[in-house]
């Protein structure tokens, strides 16, 4: 029976998270608050359907009850997350918080299928992220001076980053982080986040020429140190978000243009003066032609996906684990082998709704310094995600960065949770503006009502 | 203080801030490019409160343009995420089969928890490979017919080969009904997974197996009019059954390798067959007067320091473009090899598939062609009798001449029939298509006429009068025997047979090599005879 009940999970699974997807693009359509709502507790609904089923389908197949506490957790997490986000930042954009919950779920079903072990560690890492998530829009919200510390911000990211450069260890062909005490860090990963500060703090208080040059060496400066620790996914990652933020803070398409001219030339460059990038690019063209060297990771991801097609394996049922590093780097292939090719669209989707909500948050604000904020770590996301879907699926060479949110990894997963709150912490910023602006209005209104009667 | 100022700021923002805040200075993304609706319908209205709203609307013209930047990059980045959903959904709809049959991929292995490996079948309902479960419930992959079709059908036991590695996805899939999938559920039974039902004719490939007899080689049988692919033979030869304690000895004969399947993989030099293209090229380029060639055969003939002899120095005297091919004059192809263009020549070839890609799922070396612009006499001259550089495998031979039998027309070759569930229902069909069209049908007749009078009358008469027609074409290809230093001895000739039967409508092709063999008429000749009578003896009666 229980081979049966995988197939029809299937089914289930992706009819599901069709439904969520569709949602979160059908609430722009909604204008009444009411019927946004309802839609999003519905969503809330398909998403804790998604993680009973995976949760039921492992437990038939493992009989570990382990797993049971393990699902109960989960849940509550979920719930509790759900729940406080709603209840302490009524304000904060609904849509990105069960976003949030959703991909966090999917890697919590992913992970857990691959390694229990890491599944525990992990969750223990998203709560603690939770918390300190929590916590984040109250300090958006008092802290005022947060636009000012521009050049701390530049001094503590070319520093740590330089550390990393200097003293960090080599894993997988990349100096990434320090393990303190048990616990690897990955440095990099929080100063995303600060080199958008520091970036928004220079090019929005931008007046002369000058300033733009200087902001360009402070930016040149991070990505140098990042190419240098061979990782070359952050640097890339960094260095889109700076050619963004300076044409929309510019609205110069000319520098934009000079950006992606530069950064063509570095590539090329690049391309000839390292091996290591040589190799990435070969394994991209033909990731068969050293199959049992560099390119085994790739064909073991492009084997992941072709094996599950639309509609997957079912969970369980697949072979993901034959892929390196799957839970970190390929996490998208696994997700498309045992969860089929339609979720993992719906997912691409979700992924991509989240950044058109960080871009309409931008927008509506009014400060200049929170708008590019806003936009930078929208950028950092949308780029991230490209870089590791497009890099499994061998669309383009694998850069070795995770899906954030879904892929196991303390930093990555700290780091994405404190932008989804920071994000959350201008929207609500936002609101507060427009509530003034209504208060402001009324008053006025009464005032003008007044000078007609006295009139 | 600074709350204050905050204040002030406020204050300033609320005095311009009238009721065009909302729906023109705060759109979100979905309802962002309403912005020149709203421009428009604003001229649209009266005069008056045109003129007030413009006002309003050119004091915050800053934050619209500010905003269009960010509409702008959204887009950018929105585009991004779809075409990773289209490269997903291509990679579904296009590249998923390749990779699912990609020899290094083990993924299906995974299957053998749950699926006993499906049967291959041969057309004639033989099975081919099946797999046997003892008492103790171990699987064991069985090949019925041994050697017969060890390399095409290929071996499970040290990684795989031929058509179980190539279908490997589809062996280990089942598609049984839903009742079987709850039965084998309840019995803890695993599920068997589909079959393969080949084109491959049990009595062909045996009949072309026993008349290769000891010869290394290689055979091929197809269909002209639909691709499929009724035999294939190579050898030397393996036991598939018995791979795990032949393994090291076969993989270590080098001499041998009798694990290439020499009809795709094997290149030999394509000696007098190769006069079949030599002639092509020459229709076209002497498409009006290509009946007026004639030449004075001696039995030889010499350009500079290379000379080329007729077998035997045999002299043909005056013949005709038909007379030459028909026997296999020498002299006279190296005279019409002079008169090609080298490079239109090159291209020809590649047009029928030299130096390229050959339509099939099977493991393949590309057949090679190197005369060009700069080619000396002597290569030329070479070349245009099949000697030279070129070469070329049995299968891609077979090809050529399926085309010259189906009017030009080149079926994309087929091996698998179809492929049904255990229970026998068909799950996929393959259909025949059309590949490509290698010549026109006007020179696909002529080839054909030309081949007849190779039968009747030529280097292959022994095949006249069999109660089915023949046309075809001979070679013997001369080949330098390595490590052999004696004068004349170090060349020896492998004997090469391709034609088809049934000239009118032609039935089957046959592509026939064995090494050193001897000229075509004494070794592939026979052979190729045997496959045919075979073929009307068993598969098309009358």
């Amino acid at each position: 029976m229980v081979s049966l009940i995988i197939q029809f999970s299937r089914y289930a699974i992706i009819i599901l998270m069709a439904i969520y997807t569709m949602q979160s693009y059908i609430v722009f359509s909604k204008k009444d608050e009411d019927d946004k709502d309802f839609l999003f507790v519905r969503q809330n609904l398909m998403m804790f359907m998604i993680h009973f089923i995976a949760f039921m389908i492992m437990y038939l197949k493992q009989e570990d009850t382990n797993l049971m506490f393990l699902y109960g957790a989960q849940f509550i997490y979920l719930a509790a997350t759900l729940v406080f986000f709603r209840n302490l930042y009524p304000r904060a954009s609904k849509l990105v918080v069960n976003h949030m919950c959703m991909l966090i779920m999917i890697g919590f079903i992913m992970i857990t299928r691959l390694s229990f072990d890491e599944a525990v560690k992990q969750f223990k890492v998203v709560v603690i992220s939770t918390v300190i998530a929590l916590l984040i829009p109250a300090i958006i919200r008092k802290v005022r001076v947060l636009t000012k510390w521009t050049w701390l911000y530049a001094a503590v990211g070319i520093g740590g980053l330089g550390l990393v450069a200097v003293a960090a260890q080599v894993t997988y062909g990349a100096k990434l982080g320090f393990v303190i005490g048990g616990i690897s860090i990955q440095p990099s990963e929080f100063i995303k986040i600060i080199f958008v500060f520091c970036i928004a703090g220079m090019l929005g208080n931008a007046q002369s020429f000058k300033d733009i040059v200087i902001a360009t060496v402070v930016a040149a400066l991070h990505v140098l140190i990042l190419v240098y620790s061979t990782d070359l996914g952050s640097a890339l990652i960094y260095f889109v978000t700076y050619l963004v933020m300076l044409y929309v803070s510019t609205r110069k398409m000319i520098y934009a243009m000079a950006g992606v001219a530069a950064g063509s030339v570095a590539a090329v460059g690049a391309y000839h003066l390292f091996s290591h990038i040589r190799q990435r690019v070969q394994i991209w063209q033909n990731p068969f032609a050293d199959y049992s060297g560099n390119g085994y990771q790739v064909a073991q991801s492009l084997f992941s996906m072709a094996a599950g097609g639309w509609l997957g394996t079912g969970i369980m049922n697949g072979t993901p684990d034959s892929i390196p590093l799957v839970e970190m780097d390929f996490m998208f292939s696994a997700i498309t082998e045992e969860l089929g090719g339609l979720f993992s669209i719906c997912m691409i989707l979700v992924c991509m709704s989240c950044y058109i909500m960080f871009i309409n948050i931008a927008m509506r604000l009014s400060n200049r310094f929170y708008r590019l904020v806003a936009l930078g770590l929208g950028t950092m996301y949308a780029v991230q995600v490209f870089l590791t879907v497009g890099g499994a699926m061998k669309f383009i060479p694998m850069t070795g960065v995770t899906l954030p949110l879904v892929s196991y990894g303390g930093s990555s997963m700290l780091s994405t949770v404190m932008m989804f709150a920071i994000i959350q912490g201008l929207y609500i910023l936002r609101e507060d503006e427009e509530e003034q602006i209504e208060r402001f209005r009324e008053e006025r209104e009464w005032q003008m009502e007044q000078n007609r009667m006295y009139r | 203080m600074r709350d204050s100022e905050k204040k002030e700021n406020g204050k300033w923002n609320r005095t311009e801030c009238t009721d065009e805040e909302k729906s023109i200075d705060i759109p979100s993304f979905v309802n962002g490019s309403s912005h020149e609706n709203a421009e428009q319908e604003m001229f649209r209205e009266e005069p008056e409160v045109k003129e007030k709203k413009k006002k309003i609307y050119e004091k915050h013209v800053p934050k619209k343009v500010r905003n269009k930047a960010y509409v702008r990059m959204a887009y950018l980045f929105s585009a991004m995420f779809l075409s990773l959903v289209g490269y997903l959904v291509y990679f579904n709809v296009v590249l998923i089969d390749g990779v699912n049959r990609n020899p290094n991929n083990s993924k299906r292995d995974a299957q053998e928890a749950y699926v006993i490996r499906g049967t291959i079948y041969s057309s004639d309902g033989e099975v081919l490979a099946g797999t046997n479960i003892d008492e103790e419930g171990n699987e064991i992959r069985v090949y019925p017919w041994s050697n017969v079709f060890a390399h095409i059908v290929g071996y499970t036991v040290n990684g795989k080969s031929g058509l179980e590695a190539i279908y490997n996805n589809d062996l280990m899939t089942s598609n049984s009904s839903i009742q079987d999938q709850v039965g084998s559920e309840k019995n803890n039974e695993k599920l068997r997974g589909d079959s393969l039902v080949l084109t491959l004719d049990s009595r062909l490939q045996e009949a072309a197996y026993n008349a290769l007899g000891a010869y290394k080689g290689a055979v091929v049988v197809m269909e002209p009019s639909t691709g499929k692919v009724l035999a294939m033979v190579s050898k030397p030869d393996f036991d598939p059954n018995d791979m795990a304690n032949q393994w090291e000895i076969l993989n270590a004969d080098d001499s041998q390798s009798p694990l290439l399947n020499r009809a795709t993989q094997g290149l030999y030099p394509p000696g007098s067959t190769f006069k079949i293209l030599t002639t092509l090229e020459y229709l076209r380029e002497f498409p009006n007067d290509y009946m007026n060639y004639t030449y004075d055969c001696q039995g030889s003939m010499s350009q500079g320091d290379v000379t080329i002899k007729c077998y035997d120095y045999e002299v043909h005297g005056f013949e005709d473009l038909q007379g030459s091919f028909q026997h296999s004059c020498n002299t006279s192809f190296a005279n019409i090899g002079l008169q090609l263009d080298n490079d239109k020549f090159a291209q020809m070839c590649e047009s029928v598939m030299f130096n390229g890609k050959l339509p099939t799922v099977l493991p393949y070396s590309s057949s090679q062609f190197t005369l060009n612009g700069n080619s000396s006499v002597g290569e030329t001259m070479q070349t245009a009798i099949g000697q030279g550089d070129t070469l070329v495998s049995p299968f891609h031979m077979a090809l050529i001449v399926s085309a010259v039998a189906n009017d030009g027309v080149l079926m994309t070759p087929y091996f698998v029939d179809h492929i049904e569930n255990s229970d026998g229902i068909k799950v996929s069909d393959t259909k025949a298509i059309q590949y490509k069209k290698l010549m026109e049908s006007d020179e696909a007749r002529i080839l054909n006429e030309y081949m007849q009078s190779v039968v009747n009358g030529g280097t292959a008469s022994s095949l006249s009068g069999m109660g089915y027609s023949v046309a075809g074409k001979t070679g013997s290809a001369e080949y330098e025997v390595n490590g052999n230093t004696g004068s004349e001895d170090n060349f020896s000739t492998h004997s090469w047979f391709v034609g088809f039967s049934n000239v009118e409508d032609p039935d089957i092709v046959v592509s026939v090599i064995a090494e050193d063999g001897g000229t075509g008429s004494s070794a592939a000749v026979p052979i190729a005879r045997e496959v045919f009578n075979s073929y009307y003896n068993y598969v098309k009666t009358y």
